[in-house]
């Protein structure tokens, strides 16, 4: 392709992009380097039906000169990021001086919001990740082997899952699962425990969770798979039958190095999706045992009291995880790309 | 004069009555009308009759439990979307420190001479809103259940636990008590709820500076977990819509809960006889042999937003004022509240909001800053319920993120 055509070919793309991807994280990024203003307070005398109280307000006439003066806020650098609601640089240290083994540290670290945050989110991606392509694959492979008349059905009832809106799919679940559910009642016969409760129990809640990001992202990596299948070569899966290959083997052998390509790709997708892991958290009512960067972003703009400069630190954060969980695979990618050119 | 004063009521018992078929006349000629809210009767009774208003040339009301979350982002913009929040004690703290709603006085001293003077919420002498009811939690109870075991109605929170040890060891129900101890804002207001009837303060006088470590915290923690050991397991994941749902289908006795939401508990609607004609509602309990009971005082009422057009700040007002007008009450909207609107007679079910008000609970603070511990409260008090720190770790977590957050803010250095 020419230059030129190339570049007309992705001026609209490109624009599109600057405005909406990479100015709002500009603007974040600032964001983050920024805390509200010191806030003028004023001695008030609020009335209402209860009497008059004493108490506090912020003094507004000051605060619009102050916002005037410096429309941001006031420069913090990363004092935000090293705060102790985020990295927490200047507890770690008398943590882990404190700390009898690493595992007393660990626990004393996930203490920590931002820690304890991380802590589900990497758990989460890395169980979820190679699940959902475990089971993709598993899917795909059966769907792929069954009669052709059943086969558009069965496509429609796998993808199910993933048409579903997260926050009514996870809602579903969270019903099923209650103690009084379904699947709880089930659980609870099948433990042969009358008190097991899942939304009780920190590793109940955790393996739930994971349970459901598996169930919703699995048609994605199961849909990309079964296309990819489509495509084997049956003149190789011939030879390999003539040669005496078993069904495992023709696809440890055929089917499964054909498709490597698209792993990359369902990792990468699923690595970031898994990475922003924060529906479920809200519709399992799960944050006294689970939360997540993106949830953690959520609850500092959802407070009674805004916190943007929080809120911005972490999204900051997460997108450099993104970055580092990522990297691998680009490497790699970028590689195999050069190997081929 | 006197026919056209009875035509007039007339025609507003009508637009109550008929809902939302007939406009009401409320003096408006133009402008808009976007009420955001919290979610329960008497707001959705109100933002009803509001909309009713004729002349509005837009009427409309977005009213859900996620209200705080939407309000301010909503009335930042010039103009704002929505001309009205209707906030309580708490919630207008976080709108009146961004500055996005207005002062009320032009539009009182115009079109709302009539409202009384104990409605209007003054902040440093500036109207800032208009209440229409008041709000408390209080016992809510099973007198079925508590005639089985031969106990009175509990006034403190130690009878509500031996209450609930003896319905336990009757074996009449497992989990006796409820309570909205969802993670989050309604378990921290539980905890606020607790200090406060512990005797404890929230900072250092005069000052931003948190301070609940000290015994009172701990009692208070303490006394969490041990109701919370007599609740549904699930407790860290119900609000107050699960906990009445709890409540509906018979799995609870005793419980702290709104007043603004026990009409529903008593209604006929989405339970058996046996639960909701025993259900009856008592004053806010008392803890460790304190006075003041263990239990916040709240107002609901309306705000009109800052950058919102003249004439649509005066259609809101005029519409507000109808949506809490005596026209507004009739026999099915009577008990969904404690209405401080004149016309207003009492019902049973509105008995613990008042007993609140008469046993002067305190109200809950109004402090530019007290949002942050708020969040701060709601994330951190799971751990401790859930056994996995002290209560000093916990409360030392509390004081930790909050004074973070506040550094963060500029509330203190």
């Amino acid at each position: 392709m020419k230059h030129s055509a190339f570049f007309w070919f992705v001026l609209p793309s490109a624009v599109a992009m600057l405005l909406f991807i990479f100015f709002p994280i500009v603007s974040v990024v600032v964001q983050s380097l920024h805390a509200a203003h010191e806030q003028v307070i004023i001695e008030v005398e609020n009335c209402g039906p209860f009497g008059c109280t004493k108490a506090t307000a912020i003094d507004q006439e000051a605060t619009a000169a102050l916002r005037e003066e410096q429309p941001l806020g006031r420069f913090a650098g990363l004092e935000i990021y090293k705060d102790r609601n985020h990295l927490a640089t200047a507890q770690i240290g008398p943590l882990w001086e404190q700390s009898t083994s690493i595992g007393d540290f660990i626990g004393k670290l996930m203490n920590l919001p931002f820690y304890k945050a991380l802590g589900f989110t990497l758990t989460f991606t890395f169980v979820v990740t190679p699940l959902t392509i475990i089971f993709g694959f598993i899917i795909a492979v059966a769907v792929n082997s069954a009669a052709r008349v059943i086969r558009g059905p069965l496509i429609f009832f796998s993808l199910l899952p993933m048409m579903v809106t997260p926050l009514i799919g996870s809602l579903i679940l969270f019903w099923m699962v209650d103690a009084r559910g379904i699947l709880g009642t089930a659980l609870r016969w099948l433990a042969d425990d009358p008190s097991l409760s899942v939304k009780a129990d920190t590793g109940l809640m955790w393996a739930m969770l994971m349970v459901y990001g598996v169930w919703h992202s699995a048609p994605f990596a199961f849909i990309v798979y079964y296309a990819g299948l489509q495509t084997v070569n049956t003149d190789t899966l011939e030879a390999a039958r003539i040669d005496g290959a078993s069904r495992w083997q023709q696809i440890r052998h055929v089917v499964i190095p054909h498709l490597l390509p698209l792993t990359t790709f369902i990792a990468l997708m699923q690595l970031m999706d898994n990475f922003r892991v924060f529906e479920p958290i809200v519709s399992f009512n799960a944050s006294a045992h689970a939360t997540s960067l993106s949830w953690t972003i959520y609850n500092d703009l959802g407070g009674e009291t805004q916190q943007l400069s929080s809120a911005a630190a972490t999204s900051v954060l997460t997108i450099i995880g993104v970055a580092i969980l990522l990297s691998p695979v680009l490497i790699r990618t970028y590689r195999d790309y050069g190997k081929a050119a | 004069m006197n026919l056209r004063h009875i035509l007039m009521t007339g025609s507003f018992l009508v637009a109550a009555s008929a809902t939302a078929s007939l406009a009401a006349d409320c003096g408006i000629t133009e402008g808009r009308l976007s009420i955001i809210g919290n979610e329960f009767p008497a707001i959705q009774t109100v933002a009803r009759n509001a909309q009713d208003c004729a002349g509005l040339s837009e009427a409309k009301a977005n009213l859900t439990a996620d209200h705080q979350k939407i309000n301010l982002a909503g009335m930042q913009g010039n103009p704002a979307e929505y001309t009205t929040a209707i906030v309580a004690n708490s919630s207008i703290v976080a709108l009146v420190n961004e500055d996005v709603i207005r002062p009320l006085d032009d539009l009182v001293a115009a079109f709302g001479q009539d409202i009384p003077k104990n409605q209007l919420i003054t902040i440093n002498g500036q109207v800032m809103a208009v209440a229409f009811m008041a709000n408390a939690q209080h016992l809510v109870y099973r007198k079925d259940i508590l005639e089985q075991i031969g106990m009175e109605p509990p006034k403190t929170y130690e009878d509500m636990l031996a209450a609930a040890e003896k319905i336990r060891a009757e074996g009449i129900l497992e989990y006796p008590l409820g309570g909205a101890y969802m993670a989050g804002w309604n378990l921290a207001q539980e905890f606020v709820n607790m200090y406060i009837g512990h005797g404890g303060e929230f900072y250092e006088p005069g000052t931003a500076q948190v301070s609940i470590k000290n015994p009172a915290g701990v009692a208070t923690l303490e006394m969490l977990k041990s109701l919370s050991a007599y609740m549904n397991p699930d407790y860290l994941t119900h609000d107050s819509n699960a906990t009445s749902a709890e409540w509906e289908a018979g799995n609870v006795a005793l419980m702290n809960m709104w007043g603004s939401r026990t009409g529903v508990l008593m209604d006929a609607e989405g339970s058996t006889p046996e639960v909701y004609e025993n259900t009856t509602v008592g004053g806010p309990m008392t803890v460790a042999g304190g006075n003041s009971p263990a239990s916040t005082l709240w107002w609901d009422g309306w705000t009109i937003a800052k950058n919102v057009s003249d004439a649509d700040a005066e259609a809101t007002f005029k519409a507000m004022k109808h949506g809490i007008s005596p026209a507004i009450l009739n026999d099915e909207t009577m008990g969904q509240a404690v209405w401080m609107i004149e016309g207003y007679q009492p019902a049973p079910v509105n008995e613990g909001v008042f007993s609140a008000i008469s046993m002067q609970t305190t109200p809950y603070p109004m402090l530019p800053h007290h949002g942050l511990l708020h969040t701060a409260l709601g994330d951190n008090i799971a751990d401790f319920l859930q056994g996995k720190e002290s209560a000093e770790q916990a409360l030392s977590d509390i004081e930790d993120a909050y004074m973070t957050a506040a550094r963060e803010k500029g509330f203190v250095n």
